[in-house]
């Protein structure tokens, strides 16, 4: 815990040196230059419904700029896939197609997401006030809605990461909830 | 002394065309292809024709929006889907804008213990409940979580997904913005379900004006959006397109094959009262053959008048026969039937040859095929008859003709030079003979699509749209009959199971049901009936809760929704009103004069080893295992377009076989009329050359024939039994037939061949079939009876002065 604070610090101070050309404009650049890959991930869902938090692993596959796959391992093999507009979510040997527009909720979660890791700033700042904060070796983004029926859902997402790595997505949903996504750096 | 019989004979036909032309004006016409379709023996067939005509398959109308941009082609979208779902002609019109989709998910959810096939009374014991307590926290923690969580306490089972599941989900159209568009983005889609059958094409047409006008509409609106264009496609659509092109084809062939025949008459005639004699046996001939198909079916298809127009090119020739003997009659004129006893006996025989043929089709099962031949039938009997006894009379009494005997004869020293050629015929025969033989099999088109009228561009356009949108192309058919909409739902209920199967061995993609979406009273009190009351639920929801990190306490909302779900009443079609899913129950559930019927659509396998098929024997035998016989009427597994298509093939070997039968039925009366084997082979064989070289050349020119090209082979027999018989009789007693007769048979192949070549240039498939085959047909047929005609050797003397009499023909 300590040696990571110290490297949080040290490179804190190397990004100090580096203001002039670090910032939003950057990042989207660097995001951007990101292909895509396979990577593990991680998520812990916290519901004011439940008792315990919910959690599930998985991969994550994204293809640049439009295409986000999500497989899970557990607790149950199912996997989505957002391709354009079209999410197909396949769960236990079913397939099902929605249209990401019919749950606009779910869609800026998901486009969210996918337009961090495609460094797609104008659609990021269609729905929300983006706040960076950190260095380019580790930074934070906050995506705070700006679209009334979006905040309705959400209140915030914090998207963290490493030069173009996207390394976590926490989102705090309105009525609470949270959930928390740790992403692996990718297997090279 | 003439006077009184001409006018005798000219009442008495004015008598008869009145009587006639007062039957025809009492005629109904029809220009659908439903007279293409029999009143069929077999339920399939029944169920084809009622599907084909007003079945929703029939009232769908696709809609394609090209041109403009993709914003502008998206507003023209909005506005004309808003318009036209004002329009109280359509019931449905969908262009992918969730206008449904709130009060869908809200009436599925809210009957969700009615309706969701997972509600049975192990799903509410403990360990059913735990089970589904389980999948609903694994649902909570996938992607779709967050949609699954604002219903968790009121719906814990997770019902609503499971009926979801359970729905059909047939692939959507892409959607851009709002609104359905093409793959690649270039065509916005629209979907519009008359309320009219697609059998009422005045209906259909009206339908089409107003997709028309609201489009005009959406175009004059938008500022931007001049360059955008209307496509629109589907059965309807089809319809009254075919309408309009039969229609206007008809008027157009006879309006320019009327001008042409008139024409040529007027040069050979070239005396307009003798021109209006001349087609006083062709009207009465047509009016004949219309009143008798209006007699004899109750409705005249507008494809028989078409048809008839042709009826011109042969009937004509009865008149060309007589002027041409008659005219050239110096001594004639104080004879009636002066000229008579040249061409009657010869035009009596072709008459009762073309009888054969046309009976043969009188005979057929299919309707269309049976008009054209009592069409043809009546219209050459009472052509030949008003030239035989009443246009003689009606003849002045100096008539006369220029003199075509130089034409005779030169066209006689063309005759003996071609009948040296005589082997050309045959080598063609044979060598046609051989290539048929050959290509048998690929000769006939059976599908019954080759009839249709509609171009292949807007066949190809019904094809984009329809795959584009994904639509009901409804193929595959599950039909239940029963006595009322309880009996049947409960049948459609009893064949999930099987479906199921058929559809988890990958026999089908899947399948639909109004039983889904309202199933019978009997299975929704089943499954209330299984929900346990309030107390019981509780006690066993606080079992199958321990452990969970879903706690018992927060699901009271489902406590409460599940008890007020058993007090509630069954439900009904009126329940669904507002709803999409009404529609859906509307189109599969249809009222019939015996009961109600419901249509369960198949979907086909889209990949692998029978993509886009499905076996009717798998499914039909899962049927037969899945309904024991005491259920009443079993269910049957329609697939529409091999039920067309074998109905059509049936006509088609139908056909066929009673040609043939006609074709054995001329031999045997030539036979009987002239008692010479070899005169009816010497007659008969250059008929049959040009039959074969016919099909050979279509068959070379990659033509496939359809039913109306063999209506066309018999009209070769028809019109080229006249000349055969002619060079036969001729040659009886002279070496060659007279000039006269040499010169009329000219004349009557050209008027033939305009008559009929003209049809060949018809956009309408079973017109240009009888053009494409009579046109070239009645040529051959002219040109090799002279050629095997009887060798003339030593040529005919020169020309003689025309003041030599003829000798007489016999």
């Amino acid at each position: 815990m300590i040696l990571r604070s110290l490297v949080l610090l040290l490179t804190l101070v190397g990004g100090s040196a580096h203001t002039a050309d670090w910032g939003l404009a950057q990042l989207m650049r660097m995001l951007a230059d990101n292909a895509g890959g396979r990577v593990g991930f991680v998520e812990t869902r916290h519901l004011a419904i439940l008792d315990q938090p919910l959690t599930a692993t998985g991969e994550l596959v994204y293809i640049a700029p439009a295409r986000l796959e999500r497989h899970t391992e557990t607790p149950l093999r199912e996997s989505m896939v957002l391709d354009g507009d079209t999410l197909t979510l396949t769960r236990e040997g079913k397939t099902h197609t929605l249209r990401l527009r019919d749950y606009p909720e779910a869609a800026a979660l998901i486009e969210s997401i996918r337009a961090t890791l495609a460094g797609d700033r104008a659609a990021l700042e269609r729905t929300y006030a983006l706040s960076l904060a950190g260095t380019a070796a580790q930074w934070t983004l906050d995506l705070l809605p700006s679209d009334q029926a979006v905040a309705k859902v959400v209140l915030r997402i914090r998207v963290s990461g490493s030069k173009g790595e996207v390394r976590g997505v926490e989102i705090l949903q309105a009525d609470g909830d949270r959930s928390v996504m740790r992403i692996e750096p990718p297997r090279r | 002394m003439m006077a009184r019989p001409r006018l005798a004979a000219f009442a008495l036909w004015l008598v008869i065309v009145a009587v006639l032309a007062t039957i025809v004006s009492r005629a109904s016409f029809t220009a659908d292809m439903s007279v293409f379709l029999p009143r069929s023996p077999t339920p399939e067939q029944q169920l084809l024709v009622d599907q084909l005509r007003e079945g929703m398959v029939s009232r769908l109308t696709l809609v394609g929006l090209t041109g403009g941009s993709a914003a502008d082609r998206a507003e023209a979208s909005r506005r004309i889907a808003a318009r036209l779902r004002e329009d109280p002609r359509f019931s449905a019109v969908n262009n992918g804008e969730p206008v449904h989709l709130e009060a869908d998910r809200r009436w599925l959810f809210d009957n969700r213990y009615a309706l969701s096939p997972g509600v049975s009374a192990e799903r509410f014991t403990t360990e059913g409940l735990r089970a589904a307590l389980q999948d609903t926290l694994n649902l909570l923690a996938s992607p779709a979580g967050l949609l699954a969580k604002p219903l968790v306490t009121r719906d814990p089972t997770g019902e609503l997904i499971t009926l979801l599941n359970g729905l059909d989900q047939a692939s959507q159209p892409m959607l851009d913005g709002d609104v359905w568009v093409s793959r690649d983005g270039r065509i916005a889609l629209l979907l519009a379900l008359t309320r009219a059958s697609g059998a009422d094409i005045d209906a259909q047409e009206a339908a089409m004006n107003a997709i028309r006008s609201a489009f005009d509409e959406a175009r004059k609106d938008l500022a931007s959006a001049a360059g955008l264009e209307l496509g629109m496609t589907g059965p309807g659509v089809f319809s009254v397109q075919s309408r309009a092109t039969i229609k206007s084809e008809v008027t157009r062939i006879a309006a320019i094959g009327s001008v042409l025949i008139i024409t040529l008459l007027l040069l050979i005639y070239r005396s307009l009262p003798v021109l209006l004699l001349g087609l006083l046996p062709v009207v009465t001939g047509a009016l004949a053959g219309i009143t008798a198909v209006s007699l004899g079916f109750g409705v005249v298809h507008g494809l028989t008048l078409g048809f008839g127009t042709t009826l011109i090119g042969e009937a004509v020739d009865y008149a060309i026969y007589l002027f041409v003997q008659r005219g050239q009659h110096k001594d004639g004129s104080e004879h009636a039937d002066a000229g008579m006893d040249m061409f009657w006996p010869t035009i009596r025989l072709g008459l009762l040859t073309s009888a054969c043929g046309f009976i043969a089709l009188f005979a057929s099962g299919f309707p269309g095929l049976a008009q054209l031949g009592l069409y043809s039938l009546a219209g050459l009997v009472t052509a030949a008859l008003v030239t035989r006894f009443l246009l003689p009379a009606m003849l002045p009494a100096d008539f006369k003709l220029r003199d075509v005997r130089p034409l005779g004869r030169r066209l006689g020293h063309l005759v003996a030079g071609a009948t040296r050629l005589r082997w050309l015929v045959i080598t063609l025969a044979l060598s046609s003979l051989a290539l048929i033989t050959v290509q048998r099999h690929h000769i006939w088109n059976s599908e019954l699509l080759a009839l249709s009228p509609v171009s292949a561009a807007d066949q190809a356009l019904d094809m984009r749209l329809r795959s584009e949108l994904g639509a009901p192309d409804v193929r595959y058919l599950i039909v239940v009959n029963g006595p009322d909409i309880e009996t049947t739902l409960q049948s459609a209920e009893a064949l999930a199971p099987a479906l199921e199967r058929l559809q988890a061995a990958g026999h089908i993609a899947g399948w639909d049901s109004p039983a889904r979406y309202l199933p019978s009273h009997a299975t929704q009190q089943t499954r209330l009936a299984s929900l346990p009351e309030r107390d019981a639920l509780a006690r066993r929801l606080q079992d199958a809760s321990t452990g969970l990190p879903l706690r018992a306490e927060r699901l009271a909302p489902f406590l409460d929704e599940a008890d007020a779900a058993r007090q509630r009443p069954p439900l009904s079609r009126a329940s669904m009103e507002g709803t999409s899913l009404a529609l859906a129950v509307d189109a599969m559930l249809l009222e019939t004069a015996h009961g109600v019927r419901a249509l369960l659509p198949l979907r086909a396998p889209i990949d692998g080893r029978q993509a886009h098929l499905i076996d009717a024997g798998t499914v039909r035998s899962a049927l037969a295992a899945a309904m024991p016989s005491t259920a009443g009427t079993s269910p049957l597994f329609l697939d529409l377009k091999h039920e067309s298509d074998a109905l059509y093939g049936g006509y088609l070997r139908e056909a066929i076989q009673l040609s043939l039968g006609g074709i054995l039925a001329i031999l045997v009366l030539l036979l009987v009329f002239l008692r010479e084997p070899m005169r009816v082979v010497r007659i008969a064989l250059p008929l049959a050359a040009a039959i074969l070289v016919v099909v050979a050349a279509l068959t070379l020119a990659g033509k496939q024939l359809i039913l109306l090209h063999l209506v066309g082979l018999l009209l070769i027999v028809a019109v080229g039994s006249n000349y055969a018989l002619f060079f036969d009789r001729g040659g009886q007693n002279a070496p060659q037939p007279s000039p006269l007769t040499l010169a009329s048979l000219l004349f009557a192949n050209l008027t033939t061949v305009a008559g009929f070549g003209l049809l060949a240039f018809s956009n309408v498939p079973v017109l240009q079939a009888i053009g494409i085959t009579v046109g070239p047909g009645a040529v051959l047929a002219l040109v090799f009876s002279a050629m095997l005609s009887r060798r003339t050797l030593p040529p005919v003397p020169p020309p003689s002065p025309p003041s030599v009499p003829l000798p007489p023909a016999r």
